[in-house]
């Protein structure tokens, strides 16, 4: 196989954009775990509930943009009513109950999916302004998978700036490392972790939502999400929002070289990545508590 | 110490005596259901009606509802009518066997007909092939037909990769171009259709030039596109199923693949076409067992298709539903002609069994009781020239199949 | 103090005090009023697996995504035996347990520094490559087609013939080897090797202090932790007469974790009722409709919200007070 500058720089580009989407579903599972120590097994289906709820809202405005706000309002809307509800309940509790608990809810989830829209999946086109290829100087690049390399990159500036930048990004990162602080200093701690898993599940919605036009929308669509934003956020870290980024474009990265020279090992390399960082490092690679790291 | 060695004793010997007595009640208590042969012929149907392959299976359990209507319509066999024991495999070897093993010695099944997975008909067949009670995959395969697999109790209704494969190669490569790369899915089917193609387009003087192999439930192709863009092959060969084959056409799309070289799958899936629109199938061709389409050529496909409309409110039959018609049809034909249950009975009337049903002549092979019948070759239809929202696919071409273009049978183990 | 028995019914007293011994009994009994055995025989021995898993998760707190590995190691371990070589079943039985075991040591070693959500990651990664391997290695295992001629269709014992396609007479079969498991396992919680599991569990720290192996002891549950997971996917290859790479799955790995935890963690009967309540809600709601996933997923959380030490666990809990 000749191996061009070409060949090596596309599947470079194909990597950060599949990255892309293994850096959301990253960021939403480390999130909720940095803070609030839960491991959402209902992760990969609030992905899918995304796609779906895309799926409605555009049938009812014909428009992706607005899909793209009213997305993770709505998913993360669903997702604060299941913390609230389901999750609360279980804290102090130990980490294996959410854990539980969020298994069998990603079942109901995607039961309950099929039961409003059937089995067979739904079709799901990106809007016309970002359809077709153009030439990004090495070949052809599908225009849509570079608007999701730009949008993941501002989702993830906006995040940064609201854990930062803001007050309450900042009692999100004084919480990380001590929840006590926060009662000491009389926050209500259960709205800060209500808004944190709603943000959480907001943006695998999102995530949801933006794979759409790239895989279809069907209710095992979550699935291998789950797998993967595992792979993800620990390689990264939990609770690490730089380990997410940086795992997630590392494993995308690794993926589309992996699918170049061997591709049937393209699946395995992902958890092979998985075992070799957690034995080496057990953390993760940038893993401690706390979120900037 | 004393009293922990005598409560081991006492365990011991209760232990004893309730596991004894506990057999000697069971002995008792448990009486032999009698065998009532009651008068119902039970047709057994595991197929996955949760997991990705629902909407096929929603298919084939019309199809199969339409050919048990129709038997007992016709009176059944002098009376005795037929019974459809659908249950849910749920696309899990393991729990199809577990359903099978209950249908059978539970549910007194007396034939089973289904799957729509590979895998999960190999295990089936192994426990039907056990218990000597006969089964009609409906599923592709070629491991099927292959001797350590079979038995005298296994009938294969549905197409092999061989033959779908071999019938698209025969038909596209001639027009299309002799440099070919393989997208293949790396499982056994994905396998056997690559190696289908293969063996006929080596025929044809076909120049392979790369096989990619692609995991099983891969969501994100794009990793693959780059390298084939870079081999210029004429056609790019898709080789796999279901979800997998949606997502690749929909990306290949995106990708601009079809504007640099022709895209054929040896398999064309009915509910990937209906749910993602013709966009994403254009130009891309493909073998399939049946199409609706073909009734206005085709006598008895206009008779299936009107039995199918009018007991499923207006639904055209697809692949799969006819395929779910067929293999309980010839079960029940064969027990007619039989004129009995009694499986070796039907076994030699279910060999026997052909004609032309819905789609033109099958029959069975004798060495292995592979459904000869023809491929269809289809390609997808824009709405625009569509009769109506179920008229997806034209058919461009028919290949009839005898014998000789299935694999022999002294080459999938059988005797001569 | 316990003065009054809480418990109306000898039956739970009995399975209270004696959980090894009344497990026997109930599971002896069993398919006699359960007139679905095929059902009855994949409850047997999913509850041997979650027993099996219990050790690891109940026992010794440590949560484990990797068990479907064990199972399935075991599974095809005696399985490729007896459809490849013709190896006699008491021999491809052993190898099963034995290979299972080893995977589970190698398992153990790896995952010897990762501790609590980690140690959960590393066994699902691990337990990815054993499916991968299994996956490549179709020859021999048939790859995703699955494993097919696992064919043990009758046991001689001397002069007694068992007909092992009839349901009940496997059942009792399959009864022999998890009442010796069962009966084993007793054992073990019950020596000082279970006393020095239960003192880590309560505090490694303290245990270490002690001067406890805490690694050894670890790895040497986890170790027979796999081979009685290895035993119930051996006895399951046997069972069904085929082995999926399904059973390698971390799907597979979940489904034992659910079965452990609805049943109760920790004791002796949790796993085998957990296994019942799991397989045999989804055999009835599968019956009823398609959304038994539904259906299972919700009475699962309502489990874990209300019963958070499983069905069982809850009981004796209530029993004990």
């Amino acid at each position: 196989m000749e191996l061009s500058f070409n060949l090596i720089a596309q599947q470079l580009v194909t990597g950060l954009a599949l990255g892309s989407i293994y850096v959301l579903v990253g960021v939403g599972l480390s999130l909720v775990f940095g803070l609030l120590t839960i491991v959402n097994f209902a992760h990969g289906a609030f992905f899918m509930v995304g796609a779906y709820v895309g799926v409605f809202v555009f049938a009812k405005t014909g428009n992706f943009w607005i899909c793209m706000v009213a997305v993770p309002l709505i998913t993360g809307a669903i997702g604060m009513l299941v913390e609230r509800f389901l999750v609360r309940p279980l804290y102090g509790r130990g980490i294996d109950y959410p854990l539980l608990l969020t298994f069998g809810l990603a079942y109901v989830m995607m039961d309950l999916t099929r039961m409003a829209f059937g089995v067979q999946g739904e079709p799901f086109e990106a809007p016309e302004a970002l359809q077709g290829a153009v030439d990004i100087g090495i070949g052809m690049f599908p225009l849509y998978r570079l608007f999701l390399i730009a949008v993941t990159s501002v989702i993830l500036f906006a995040l940064w700036l609201f854990l930062e930048k803001t007050r309450f990004g900042l009692i999100v990162r004084a919480g990380a490392r001590d929840p006590l602080v926060l009662r000491v200093l009389g926050i209500n701690v259960s709205t800060v972790w209500l808004t944190i898993f709603g943000v959480g599940t907001g943006i695998a919605g999102l995530a949801g939502l933006l794979a759409a036009p790239m895989r279809g929308v069907s209710p095992e669509m979550g699935v291998p999400i789950l797998i993967e934003a595992f792979v993800i956020t620990v390689v990264g870290g939990m609770g690490s929002l730089g380990g997410a980024i940086a795992a997630g474009l590392l494993v995308g990265v690794v993926v589309s070289f992996t699918t170049l020279f061997r591709p049937e090992l393209a699946e395995f390399s992902m958890f092979a990545l998985m075992a070799i960082a957690l034995i080496f490092k057990p953390n993760g690679l940038f893993g401690r508590k706390g979120l900037m790291g | 110490m004393n009293s922990s060695v005598n409560n081991k004793t006492r365990r011991n010997a209760l232990k004893t005596l309730a596991g004894g007595s506990s057999l000697v009640l069971g002995a008792l208590a448990f009486p032999r259901l009698v065998q009532a042969q009651a008068e119902v012929i039970r047709i057994g149907f595991p197929v996955p009606l949760t997991g990705a392959f629902a909407a096929e299976a929603q298919a084939v359990v019309r199809g199969a509802e339409l050919a048990i209507k129709e038997f007992n319509d016709a009176g059944g066999l002098n009376g005795i009518k037929a019974e459809l024991l659908v249950r849910d495999d749920k696309l899990n070897p393991q729990e199809a066997a577990t359903r099978t093993i209950e249908l059978i010695d539970k549910d007194k099944a007396n034939f089973i007909v289904g799957s729509v997975s590979s895998a999960v008909q190999l295990s089936v067949n192994n426990v039907t092939k056990q218990r000597k009670v006969i089964y009609n995959s409906i599923s592709q395969s070629d491991t099927i037909n292959e001797a350590k697999d079979w038995s005298r109790y296994t009938f294969h209704e549905c197409l092999n990769p061989h033959m779908t494969a071999g019938a698209v190669a025969r038909y596209a490569i001639p027009k299309m171009g002799k440099k070919v790369v393989f997208l293949t899915a790396d499982y056994a089917y994905g396998h056997e259709m690559a190696r289908g193609f293969q063996t006929a387009g080596k025929a044809l003087g076909m120049e392979v030039l790369a096989d990619i192999r692609h995991p099983l439930g891969t969501t994100d192709f794009s990793s693959y596109f780059p390298r084939i863009l870079a081999l210029k092959p004429d056609v790019l060969i898709v080789c796999n199923f279901g979800r997998d084959q949606q997502i690749s056409f929909k990306q290949a799309n995106d990708f601009g693949i079809k504007k640099q070289m022709k895209i054929i799958a040896p398999l064309l899936m009915h509910n990937g076409r209906m749910v993602d629109g013709h966009k994403a199938y254009e130009g891309i061709i493909g073998g399939t067992g049946y199409y609706w389409g073909i009734e206005a050529s085709t006598p008895s496909s206009k008779r299936f298709n009107d039995s199918f409309k009018s007991l499923h409110k207006g639904l055209y039959p697809t692949d799969y539903a006819a395929l779910g018609y067929a293999g309980v049809h010839n079960v029940l034909a064969a027990v007619k002609a039989a004129g009995t249950t009694d499986t070796e009975k039907v076994v030699t009337a279910l060999s026997a069994v052909k004609g032309d049903l819905y789609k033109g002549n099958v029959y069975f092979r004798a060495c292995d009781h592979q459904a000869v019948q023809s491929v269809l070759i289809i390609e997808s239809k824009d709405r625009a020239v569509a009769a109506n929202d179920q008229d997806i696919f034209s058919v461009v071409a028919t290949e009839n199949f005898d014998d000789s273009k299935l694999r022999s049978c002294s080459e999938l183990g059988h005797p001569a | 103090m316990k003065t009054k028995n809480t418990f109306q019914s000898p039956v739970l007293a009995l399975l209270a005090k004696q959980p090894a011994l009344a497990v026997m009994a109930l599971l002896a009994v069993f398919p006699l009023i359960f007139p679905f055995h095929s059902l009855a025989i994949n409850i047997l021995l999913f509850g041997l697996f979650a027993a099996g898993y219990n050790l690891t998760f109940g026992y010794t707190g440590k949560l484990s995504f990797g068990h479907a590995a064990f199972f399935g190691g075991g599974a095809y371990g005696c399985g490729i035996l007896i459809s490849q070589y013709a190896i006699a079943w008491p021999l491809a039985l052993c190898f099963g347990v034995v290979l299972a075991g080893l995977l589970a040591l190698l398992m153990g070693l790896l995952a010897m520094r990762t501790r609590g959500i980690y140690f959960a990651m590393v066994t699902l990664a691990l337990a990815q490559c054993v499916y991968f391997l299994f996956f490549q290695v179709n020859s021999l295992t048939g790859g995703d087609n699955g494993l097919r001629g696992v064919n043990v269709n009758t046991v001689n014992f001397g002069s007694l013939k068992l007909d092992l396609l009839n349901p009940l007479v496997k059942y009792y079969f399959m009864l022999a080897f998890v009442a010796i498991a069962i009966w084993l396992i007793n054992r073990i919680l019950n020596s000082a090797f279970g006393s020095i599991l239960e003192a880590l569990r309560e505090n490694e720290h303290r245990a270490r202090a002690c001067g406890i192996n805490v690694e050894g002891t670890r790895l040497l549950s986890l170790v027979i932790s796999g081979m009685v997971c290895g035993l119930a996917g051996a006895l399951n290859a046997i069972n069904l007469s085929t082995v999926s790479i399904d059973s390698l799955s971390y799907q597979t790995s979940g489904q034992v974790m659910m079965m452990t935890l609805l049943g109760g963690m920790g004791t002796f009967f949790g796993p085998f009722l957990g296994a019942g309540i799991f397989l045999g809600i989804e055999h009835v709601v599968t019956g009823i409709t398609e959304r038994w996933q539904l259906i299972v997923g919700v009475i699962f959380i309502i489990l874990v919200l209300f019963f958070p030490k499983g069905i069982w666990g809850t009981a004796l809990a209530r029993y004990k007070k």
